[in-house]
């Protein structure tokens, strides 16, 4: 845990532990998903989370944001111990996220879809909401202009009014994110974002997660599987394989870890 | 001629007219844009506050008179702002295109040497951050997007909104020398420098006076009696001098709104909000709103498709008599609003007995045939339309179409209140011109280029042909030397080419006729100018005979498949050709067909596709052997090329136009052998990416001989 900030050499200012894992291990019957890991998260950086498949990542993820209950372990959020709680009483708290396979209502609109992101600020009441006046109305176009900014943001503008069911993946993946984004979240946990995109699609992608964590200062905690991206993006990496913490520091230091080389390039465990 | 008129009322340049509109029409709107989901308004009397702000913002910056302000950025009020702000402290505007790469623009900002640049956002900010250092006189850039440019050295840049700041802060102080200015201004300086295209070699700076402007503005509202109430949609790139005219010229004489997209993909939905009652669009816009209805057809139910083209096939004959707008449909008064209501009830009854009538009858071709029903299904006039004979007759059933198929078409493509619509640039396809038209679609011709200001000829309502670009525009003089070139005279003849003498001598001369360097002729009867060619690509054949290229790839364009053609065959003794595919029309027959491909290259090269475009170009063979001088120009030999040409690759200008030089250099494996008589070729071709790196593709052609129809004269000698 740590309370001093510092500035980057890219001039972004990386503040104090937002978040903070404390010696987690979660199971499922007999199998350890998760083995006795820690790690911190500081207001503003990019946290990538990598490792190889059934590391361990994922669940991870889903342990941030409420989906396990972790069997041991603490979970500390901006300088509090974490009840455990509903994945909804997380969102509250400010924590979104993306799914590894997508997760959009695909009848809907893409601007409905994002609109489901602000269901949080919401107060007006179903009956309200029936008749559409005062407040309802007024929360309406509130929420409305801020998710048309996010829409703007992730250059959505063109597919506002298309059913996501007709898009093609890419732009899942972006309204994906828009929805997450639209809860205005203070952590965003992104689940994969650019699996199985082309190298533009990557490329934008990159860029939109920059421009977000340069823009509204979201602290942003990511999973992928691209090295170069991950690599060239995340401001500290923690490296997992099989539900253990086997690095964690700069890309630099990642890369340059003896164990981390070994579970990527297979090494006979024993 | 004009060249010694004055200014009417004083109103020598567009910041005077912008004090005029201000005065004159101050709550009416001036510019739309389409932001965060909703159209976000201005009106003249805002534009006039904004414009001033920024203004201010310029001087406090060290904005001097004569200096070069280069605009860069889609089509938004900011940049058309930017543009008159910079007219009204003395500076002169350089709109740029904003898809040039960073050494294109390095050309033009380094040939004019600008000092200042109002740009978009972090693309073209990073574009002249990395050509800076060879920019001499560079000083300050304004962006309008933050996004993503908070950490750069703000030393020299600024945002938009602080500059307006900055300008409203220092009102008090500046305002007297922005007015002072601002009244310096007459009608033979400087309104705006635009660049050409440039299909032959680098780009010209075309230096245009407020006189060229105006009246080349004042003249063509006139011709086409445009008012303040027209609404237009800007979408075509800020650096072509059309948009310059439509958008800030016509604009802000009439007094009309400008509308902006809200982004580039959005256009033809915005296009549909708006509705424009005047509408502008070069050739390659109309065939893709045609071939993407066409598509859609294809995919629609069988009634539907049988009763489009039963339609489609009687307006052909009587789109002109009946369907033709007569007045502006943007404020229509009450007597205009019950006529309207009338001739849409004239067709309601028969539309819904066709649709009765043919339905019924579609259900029983379906009984018989089942899903092959479409092949054997034609739509029928309703019984009851027998009644009447003749033009009643007619007149019935283009009603009845308009409920049917015109009016919700017409909607559709964001056409139903077009009441003038213009196409120019090159030459648009005859089926093309004539569905537009049948629509009832006032869609004219113009001919026109950037050293005129645009407009050169120009077709008057009811005097509309294909194959003509309509008679001479209001105070232009036009005269066709031996060589067939056409020369004109008018108020629009620019000042000069800047920094540039010699061309500027060899394209204007003393008494002020500009060579347009195209040929063409009047026709004798209707007193319309005809264009053959680029008077430099008409050559001649090994035998003799004329080779116009434009001539023969026209004809190949108006296939939807065919995006590109370029002809070859100077000096030669036969014609081959190259021939682009286009991907959505080629890509949608591939699905119909179970063609699987994987790329463009893959379907390019398919063998249907060639069989088809083979079929194609033996079919224009076979109509340009009708003509007996261009008969020569058949096509011997083509090939599909792996590659779409793109301004990227300079193989064609920022406006879309081959240009035929680099792309005869560039594939000169392929054009030999084409030539040789191979029958394949493998290439590898070197393309740039948007973002400026460089790649290769390599790929195999299929090099193929087509048919080529017996000429008349040589069938008489054998």
């Amino acid at each position: 845990m740590s309370n001093d900030s510092y500035v980057t050499e890219d001039g972004r200012t990386i503040g104090p532990t937002v978040m903070e894992m404390k010696n987690i291990t979660l199971r499922f019957g007999g199998v350890k998903a998760i083995t006795d890991i820690s790690f911190d998260i500081r207001e503003g950086e990019i946290r990538a989370i990598i490792g190889p498949n059934g590391a361990g990542k994922s669940s991870m993820l889903n342990v941030i944001s409420g989906f396990y209950v972790p069997q041991e372990g603490e979970v500390w959020y901006k300088g509090a111990k974490r009840p455990p709680m509903k994945p909804y009483q997380v969102a509250e708290q400010g924590i979104a996220r993306t799914f590894q396979n997508i997760a959009l209502f695909e009848g809907m609109t893409v601007l409905d879809n994002v609109m489901t992101g602000r269901l949080r600020q919401m107060k007006a009441n179903m009956f309200e909401q029936a008749i559409w006046k005062g407040k309802a109305e007024r929360e309406e176009v509130e929420n409305r202009e801020k998710v048309e900014r996010i829409i703007d943001f992730l250059e959505i503008q063109a597919i506002r009014k298309t059913p996501v069911g007709r898009l093609p993946y890419g732009l899942k993946k972006r309204v994906e994110l828009a929805r997450a984004l639209a809860a205005e979240p203070s952590i965003l946990l992104l689940d994969e974002p650019m699996a199985g995109m082309n190298v533009e699609e990557k490329e934008d992608m990159s860029r939109f997660i920059l421009d977000m964590n340069d823009e509204f200062g979201t602290t942003i905690a990511l999973i992928e599987h691209d090295m170069g991206v991950v690599m060239d993006l995340s401001d500290r990496v923690v490296v997992m394989d099989y539900g253990k913490k086997i690095g964690d520091g700069t890309p630099d230091e990642v890369r340059n870890n003896q164990d981390v080389i070994d579970a990527y390039l297979g090494v006979a465990h024993d | 001629m004009a060249q010694s008129s004055q200014a009417t009322g004083g109103l020598a340049s567009i910041p005077a007219l912008l004090q005029r509109n201000a005065a004159q029409f101050a709550d009416k709107d001036a510019y739309r844009e389409k932001e965060f989901g909703i159209w976000q308004t201005w009106t003249w009397a805002m534009t006039e506050k904004e414009i001033e702000a920024l203004a201010l913002g310029l001087i406090n910056l060290g904005v001097k008179e004569g200096d070069f302000v280069a605009i860069i950025g889609r089509n938004r009020p900011y940049f058309y702002w930017s543009m008159v702000a910079a007219q009204s402290v003395g500076a002169v505007p350089v709109p740029v295109y904003n898809d040039s790469a960073a050494e294109e623009m390095e050309y033009i900002l380094g040939h004019c040497g600008a000092k200042y640049a109002i740009v978009e956002d972090q693309e073209q900010v990073d574009k002249i951050i990395e050509i800076q250092d060879k920019l001499h006189t560079f000083e300050h850039m304004v962006y309008i997007d933050p996004r993503g440019l908070r950490k750069y050295d703000h030393r020299q840049l600024h945002e938009f909104s602080h500059i307006q700041a900055q300008g409203r802060a220092a009102h008090d102080e500046l305002i007297g020398e922005l007015k002072e200015r601002r009244e310096k201004l007459d009608y033979d300086s400087t309104c705006v420098m635009l660049y050409t295209s440039g299909t032959t070699g680098k780009p010209k700076g075309v230096v245009l006076s407020n006189r060229n402007v105006i009246e080349s503005a004042k003249n063509s509202s006139e011709f086409d009696s445009l008012t303040g109430d027209e609404e237009i949609l800007s979408y075509l790139p800020m650096a072509w001098v059309g948009d310059f005219i439509f958008s800030v010229g016509q604009a802000y004489w009439c007094g009309f709104c400008v509308n902006c997209p809200e982004s580039a993909e959005t256009m033809m939905t915005d296009l549909r909000e708006i509705g424009p009652t005047y509408y502008f669009a070069p050739p390659r816009i109309f065939e893709t709103s045609l071939t993407n209805v066409m598509i859609r057809m294809e995919d629609s139910g069988d009634l539907k498709y049988a009763l489009f083209h039963h339609f489609m096939d009687f307006a052909k004959t009587t789109g002109e008599k009946y369907g033709m707008p007569k007045r502006s449909l943007a404020k229509p008064d009450m007597k205009r609003r019950v006529k309207n209501a009338f001739r849409y009830a004239m067709g309601i009854g028969f539309a819904m007995e066709t649709i009765v009538e043919n339905g019924i009858r579609m259900a029983f071709t379906k009984l018989r045939y089942g899903s092959k029903a479409r092949e054997h299904f034609k739509a029928k006039d309703p019984i009851l339309l027998n009644l009447y004979r003749g033009n009643l007759r007619d007149y019935f059933k283009y009603r009845m179409g308009n409920v049917l198929v015109y009016g919700p078409l017409k909607d559709t493509l964001g056409f139903g209140r077009v009441r003038v619509g213009y196409t120019a640039g090159e030459a648009i396809g005859p089926e093309i011109f004539e569905f537009y038209r049948s629509l009832g679609i006032n869609l004219k011709q113009l001919y026109g280029q950037t050293e005129a200001t645009v407009f050169i000829t120009a077709q008057p309502d009811g005097e509309v042909r294909a194959d003509t670009v309509g008679v001479p525009s209001p105070d232009v003089e036009i005269k066709i030397a031996d060589n067939g070139e056409i020369f004109y005279r008018s108020p629009g003849t620019f000042v000069e080419y800047y920094n540039n003498p010699e061309s500027t001598a060899s394209t204007k001369d003393a008494e002020g006729w500009v060579a347009t360097g195209d040929a063409g002729f009047f026709e004798e009867k209707s007193g319309h100018l005809r264009i053959i060619d680029r008077a430099k690509d008409v050559g001649k054949m090994a035998d003799g005979s004329m080779f116009a290229p434009k001539y023969v790839e026209n004809k190949l364009k108006f296939y939807p498949d065919i995006l590109e053609a370029v002809l070859f065959g100077n000096g030669k003794d036969r014609c081959v050709a190259f021939i682009n595919i286009d991907l959505t029309a080629v890509g949608n027959w591939a699905e119909r067909n179970n063609i699987a491909y994987a790329s463009y290259q893959e379907l390019a090269g398919h063998p249907k596709v060639l069989d088809s475009i083979q079929g194609h170009v033996e079919a224009v063979n076979r109509s340009v052997a009708d003509d007996p001088m261009l008969a020569g120009c058949q096509i011997h030999r083509f090939l599909v090329l792996h590659k779409e040409l793109d301004a990227d690759d300079g193989e064609m200008t920022r406006t879309r136009k081959v240009r035929r030089v680099i792309v005869a250099d560039k594939f000169k494996d392929l054009v030999d052998g084409l030539y040789d008589g191979s029958t394949s070729v493998s290439t590898n071709t070197e393309v740039t990416y948007e973002d400026g790196r460089k790649g290769s593709i390599s790929a195999t052609l299929e090099l193929r001989d087509a048919k080529v129809a017996p000429m008349a004269s040589k069938i008489a000698a054998e």
